[in-house]
């Protein structure tokens, strides 16, 4: 299998005043392709801090961190910016959608700054990623006339519409109820068995079981890595779940 | 990423901040317009002040009565009767350097004709004023020598008083009037000169023999005021020199005494004028400078909150994949868009106050400079503002520059 992502002895320490807090101090770990991996941990164990370097939103202290194959240490800001562009799709806990933008602006923004791509194209791919996640008849709602779940969703296809080599998601479901939590989980794993490779972090063990593999940190180490052979199925547990649950 | 794609986001964003855009140009519409016309209020009196010295012969002279600039005693009213017939003979006689010169008395009062009647001025002189003057005798003539030494109840009549007094289209020459009790006879009308610079009527007047007024009207034997042209605007200074002399002997008064008269040339009057307007266009340019401080800080305020507020979006944008030279051009681009547009306005509006302005009577001239200082002032303050802090947010980590609070 292709590996997609290798890290090596990361550190990251935070200059706080005079304290030096260091939130991972040393986290290596390989992911390949097509993998779902959660990363749970307790609050403040270092889990967003990782997946933003991950993300190469942040730079690590020290360590190694190839993606796709590319060192990102030794890149140029303009670099991982491309980077970003081309094969990261980054979903964050508050959606981060544009205010007053329609959903198809919203997903179109990663291609508006991919020079390869054309207008039309633009449009066709942010139409299709909104019909993947089940937006189709979105498309034009601005982000203000959408609800929490549908908001996540069009963050998930603006992740999906570059077609990125890993999806990263932080919290993507903490901001929701249960049961759109679970929708936003199904439509993850319907990306996983898409190929998609994925990886979600969440505080909450009960969404482990969901996933191929989970890596627990604690204090910014790692304490398990856990190969999970038999996944559950959200659209199962959403399906048992009784409808009137809302009212 | 092309420009057009820039381009595109650029009026999205804008597009989206409709009041905050807007907000933003009012600041530079304002600095602008308002400097725009300030300025032009202040060199439009100084041009026409220009244009009246050209209008009215630099050279002219005038002599009046006075007791000195010091004389606090002798302030009362008889000692402005100072200036005798004699002083203007002397003069006549003496001066080498004088072109035209006449002698002045004015009297203001009621010009009746039948049951209309007009207040206005009659200026006694002799037939020399209107050259001084550059008054031209549309229809008739001027009054004679013969009219004068018989002070004869003979008149020229501007075209103001034409117009209260002969309404109905009467020809007005050969006409007899009356100002107050005394009755005139008309033999001559002025062309029509308009106003002055100072707002005055050229054409509210009459004019009469000298010696018609002193005697009939005013019931006066001394005069009160000379008016001399010199031979040309280079001897005004020579000819200033000659008529005081001339009259310092005349009225006996010593070396150190202060003179009972005051001789200046127009030109003099002029500059005096003009540097008030100076002081005047300082003023305003001032007024209008505060303004445009006051109009860039709104803009440097509202361009930085705007940005600020901004960071997340910028980190955002950072986070899919924007470079930083994008999230400046953009913001570049924006407040270009912004200022510009803003600027435009604010030089139309400038320019169309200006002319309203001079529509209520008071002169105004739009200058290319204040146009262009304006304009660029606002701009750059715009601009600048608008960039220097996205800069600021483009040179964060993306993930620093989402978390902002
Ligand atoms: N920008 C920062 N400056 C200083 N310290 C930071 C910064 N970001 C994170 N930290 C510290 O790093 C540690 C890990 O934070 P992190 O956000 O990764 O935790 P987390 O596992 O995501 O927690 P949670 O589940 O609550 O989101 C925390 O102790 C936090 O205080
Ligand atoms: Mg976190």
């Amino acid at each position: 299998m292709n590996e997609i992502i290798r890290l090596e002895q990361i550190k990251r320490e935070f200059i706080v005043g005079e304290e030096v807090v260091r939130a991972l101090r040393g986290v290596s770990f390989t992911i390949t392709q097509g993998e779902f991996v959660t990363i749970m941990g307790t609050s403040g164990s270092g889990k967003s801090t990782l997946l933003n370097i991950l993300g190469c939103l942040d730079v690590a202290t020290s360590g190694e961190y190839y993606l796709d194959g590319v060192s990102v240490r030794q890149m140029s800001k303009n670099d991982r910016a491309t980077l970003r562009n081309r094969k990261i799709g980054f979903i964050f806990q508050n959606y981060n959608l544009l205010p007053k933008t329609t959903s198809i602006e919203n997903v179109e923004l990663p291609l508006m700054y991919n020079r390869h791509v054309s207008h039309s194209e633009r449009r066709e791919r942010a139409i299709a990623a909104l019909k993947e996640v089940g937006l189709g008849d979105r498309l034009t709602h601005r982000s203000n006339q959408l609800s929490g779940g549908q908001m996540q969703r069009v963050a998930i296809a603006r992740a999906l519409v570059n077609d990125p080599v890993i999806i990263l998601a932080d919290e993507a479901t903490g901001n929701l109820d249960t049961r759109t939590s679970y929708e936003v989980l199904a439509l993850f794993q319907r990306l996983h068995r898409d190929g998609r490779t994925i990886l979600f972090v969440t505080h909450n063990p009960e969404l482990a079981s969901f996933s191929s593999r989970t890596i627990t940190l604690r204090d910014g180490r790692i304490t398990s890595d856990i190969r999970n052979d038999r996944i559950a199925s959200a659209a199962e547990v959403l399906a048992a779940m009784p409808k009137e649950e809302e009212e | 990423m092309d420009i057009s794609n820039l381009l595109k986001i650029c009026i999205k964003a804008l597009l989206n901040n409709k009041m905050r855009c807007f907000l933003t140009m009012l600041g530079i519409i304002i600095g602008v317009a308002s400097v725009i016309a300030m300025l032009a209020i202040g060199n439009g009196s100084k041009q026409s002040i220009r244009a009246e010295i050209g209008s009215m012969g630099s050279n002219m002279i005038m002599i009046s009565p006075g007791n000195g600039r010091f004389g606090g005693v002798r302030q009362s009213g008889s000692s402005m009767q100072t200036l005798k017939l004699s002083d203007y003979e002397s003069i006549v006689r003496q001066a080498s350097y004088i072109d035209k010169i006449t002698p002045t008395v004015q009297s203001s009062g009621q010009a009746v004709k039948g049951a209309k009647n007009t207040p206005t001025s009659i200026y006694g002189v002799n037939e020399q004023y209107l050259d001084i003057r550059g008054y031209e005798i549309a229809s008739g003539s001027c009054f004679t020598e013969s009219d004068i030494l018989h002070a004869n109840k003979v008149c020229i009549v501007g075209q103001t008083v034409v117009n209260e007094l002969f309404s109905d289209g009467t020809d007005p020459l050969g006409q007899t009037i009356r100002f107050g009790k005394i009755p005139m006879k008309i033999i001559g009308v002025l062309a029509s000169k308009g106003y002055n610079s100072m707002g005055q009527d050229q054409d509210d007047l009459l004019i009469a023999p000298y010696t018609t007024v002193q005697k009939r009207v005013l019931a006066i034997n001394y005069i009160q005021g000379i008016t001399a042209s010199a031979l040309s605007e280079e001897y005004t200074d020579q000819a200033i020199d000659e008529i005081t002399k001339i009259l310092q002997t005349n009225h006996n008064i010593r070396i150190g005494q202060d003179n009972d008269f005051n001789v200046r040339s127009q030109q003099e009057m002029m500059e005096t004028m003009s540097s008030v307007m100076d002081m005047l266009t300082v003023l305003l340019a001032a007024v209008a400078g505060i303004s445009l401080i006051v109009g860039g800080i709104g803009i440097m305020n509202i361009m930085y909150v705007s940005v600020t507020e901004r960071t997340r979006e910028i980190g955002l944008r950072m986070s899919i994949g924007a470079k930083g030279r994008q999230i400046l051009l953009q913001f570049l681009i924006e407040s270009i868009i912004i200022s510009v547009a803003g600027g435009l306005i604010g030089v139309v509006l400038g320019v169309a106050a200006a002319k309203i302005i001079a529509l209520f009577g008071t002169p105004t001239a739009v200058s290319t400079f204040s146009i262009v200082l304006s304009f660029l002032v606002c701009v750059f303050t715009g601009v600048f503002f608008g960039w220097y802090p996205a800069r600021k947010a483009a040179g964060l980590n993306p993930i620093d520059a989402l978390r902002y609070e």
